[in-house]
């Protein structure tokens, strides 16, 4: 396994570099998607204030601190496995996945919720960038999820090698990614529109 | 070693700063009126939390500086987008 534990002044890229063109491309990705919906926004912000106050603000909240915790449960994970403390590495990564479903079941909630009061994609530009922008976040939830089950099935190895250490680094900065894009789009949609 | 030594690092003390600044972005932005400077600051504190998450639980802290420099850039970057688009658009 590599040697993880290294000096904390030793520069180092966490996972593959290549794993950071990807990430970087998604951040700028969602970054236009951002100012899209401002740009949209600014056409007609009474009507986007007034279809933002009928948004769930508590479960955004919720969702928010469940997805940050996820993410702790991540690092521990990867301290647990470079400290050799496999069983605690194994239930963190649990732990982080069960986070995961609990975004998810929340959000389905919410959607269902939105649907039923009438406040469905069709209601006006607001909802339907809603469900485009939070749909799509929710895509990437699930792919994190798949990125989750390797890094569990990894916590079971007695040994890591470089290239595995260096995939399970980069399955967990993909999950770092999918709760830094929900950061912003919680400001935008719940707290800023 | 227990979880809680594990976590008794910088990221445990960012974990703690990111949920209390959710609380307090929500305390202060749920409600006000358009066009209203709360929200530049509301996206501030999203900014902040996001180069949190980058520098400590993504540990970029110790990345090579081009890729903590452009990951700087990015929370930077988007704040200013969007605080400007919201203010004079």
């Amino acid at each position: 396994m590599r040697a993880i534990a290294a000096p904390a002044h030793q520069k180092r890229i966490p996972g593959e570099g290549g794993t950071w063109v990807f990430l970087f491309g998604d951040m700028l990705v969602f970054g236009a998607f951002f100012v899209t919906f401002l740009v949209e926004r600014s056409k007609a912000p009474d009507v986007f204030d007034a279809a933002r106050s009928t948004l769930h603000i508590g479960i955004g909240v919720i969702n928010t601190l469940v997805l940050l915790t996820s993410s702790l449960c991540i690092v521990l994970t990867l301290n647990a496995v470079r400290a050799a403390q496999r069983p605690l590495a194994t239930r963190a990564a649990a732990a982080a996945m069960a986070f995961g479903l609990l975004f998810i079941a929340l959000k389905v909630y919410e959607y269902i919720s939105l649907g039923a009061a009438g406040h469905g994609p069709g209601a006006n530009d607001f909802y339907l960038y809603y469900f485009i922008l939070t749909g799509l976040h929710l895509f990437h939830v699930c792919l994190g999820l798949g990125a989750l089950s390797f890094v569990l099935t990894q916590t079971r190895r007695p040994e890591l090698s470089d290239t595995r250490t260096a995939l399970v680094e980069g399955a967990a900065c993909f999950w770092h990614l999918v709760d830094l894009l929900w950061i912003f789009l919680f400001a935008l949609l719940y707290l800023v529109s | 070693m227990t979880a809680l030594n594990l976590l008794k690092n910088r990221a445990g003390a960012s974990w703690l700063f990111l949920v209390a600044a959710t609380i307090v972005s929500w305390a202060v932005g749920a409600e006000h009126g358009t066009g209203s400077l709360v929200a530049v600051v509301v996206l501030g504190i999203a900014a902040v939390k996001v180069r949190l998450v980058g520098l400590d639980f993504m540990e970029l802290r110790h990345a090579p500086f081009a890729l903590r420099a452009a990951f700087e850039a990015y929370c930077v970057g988007m704040w200013a987008l969007l605080a400007a688009l919201y203010l004079w658009l």
